[in-house]
């Protein structure tokens, strides 16, 4: 499910006016995950703290978002410009794939929440299909 | 069976006390209909499903909306027994509707993704938790008749 390039304007669009709130968002998405889906609380097991304004959840969440939004910018070869998180992801965090769809949507869920009127249906398909395509990416280095 | 804790029941009798069945159905399925467009298989007598605005604007679709949003609401009343309320509706889904069971997670995404616009800082993490908790039971038991 490849992104178009009416995709493609609607994310970047789309991220030009959540970029402001960029670390925000990515600091709630992954303090959601970790309360509605605790299972994936096993990749931190050096945490102490997983309420959503936990330093670690914060600082984290920052770190993820920024990823993702440099991946806005790689539209165009994800699977190239994301190789070296790729290969991160594969030989040392090892996470399963099955969890970047459940990061992504609770990005979603987020994105929801703090942008209700400009998160139409067209937005919505557009950034699912772009955390897809940026996920396949991430996991593209893994066998 | 499934335990539900005080907050967990308060949390998702809240959410259905501000619900625009009606309103929310429509958003939800359109939602669906747009972001995972192979789910119109199914849709195929309800007319036109051209674009988000056509949908939005489709009667049919309208209609259906809320049969999903009354289909929840009686999960709700039967908070302690949804497995066995929804024997007869899953019959309907597999035998009848056919509608491939990957499918109830997508519509239950997008329904997530309607409440978070319409409740915004009111949809907490753990009122999400405790909704998404609901969705999977009643997913769950949508699924029990299919074989």
């Amino acid at each position: 499910m490849s992104l178009t390039a009416k995709d493609k304007a609607f994310v970047k669009a789309f991220w030009g006016k959540i970029s402001g709130q960029a670390d925000a968002i990515g600091q709630e998405a992954l303090g959601r995950m970790l309360i509605v889906y605790p299972q994936t609380k096993i990749y931190f097991s050096g945490w102490t703290d997983f309420s959503l304004d936990s330093p670690q959840v914060k600082k984290h969440g920052k770190t993820v978002m920024s990823a993702i939004t440099d991946a806005v910018g790689k539209m165009d070869d994800l699977i190239g410009g994301m190789s070296s998180l790729s290969d991160l992801h594969a030989t040392k965090f090892r996470i399963d794939p099955v969890n970047f769809k459940i990061l992504s949507h609770n990005i979603l869920v987020t994105l929801a929440v703090h942008f209700p009127t400009d998160f139409t249906a067209e937005v919505h398909v557009a950034v699912d299909k772009f955390l897809a395509a940026v996920s396949a990416a991430l996991a593209d280095k893994y066998r | 069976m499934v335990q539900w804790t005080a907050g967990e029941r308060a949390a998702i009798q809240g959410v259905f006390a501000k619900l625009d069945y009606e309103s929310v159905g429509l958003e939800s399925l359109t939602r669906c209909l747009v972001v995972y467009p192979w789910t119109q298989r199914y849709f195929g007598g309800f007319g036109n499903l051209y674009n988000a605005e056509a949908i939005m604007a489709n009667p049919k679709i309208a209609a259906h909306g809320t049969v999903v949003l009354k289909g929840l609401e009686k999960a709700l009343k039967n908070m302690d027994n949804i497995k066995n309320t929804f024997t007869a509706l899953s019959e309907l889904h597999s035998e009848k509707l056919q509608v491939d069971p990957g499918n109830f997670q997508l519509l239950a995404d997008c329904l997530t993704v309607v409440l978070a616009r319409r409740m915004t800082t009111d949809f907490t993490p753990d009122i999400q938790a405790a909704w998404q908790k609901f969705l999977s039971v009643v997913i769950s038991a949508l699924r029990r008749q299919y074989y």
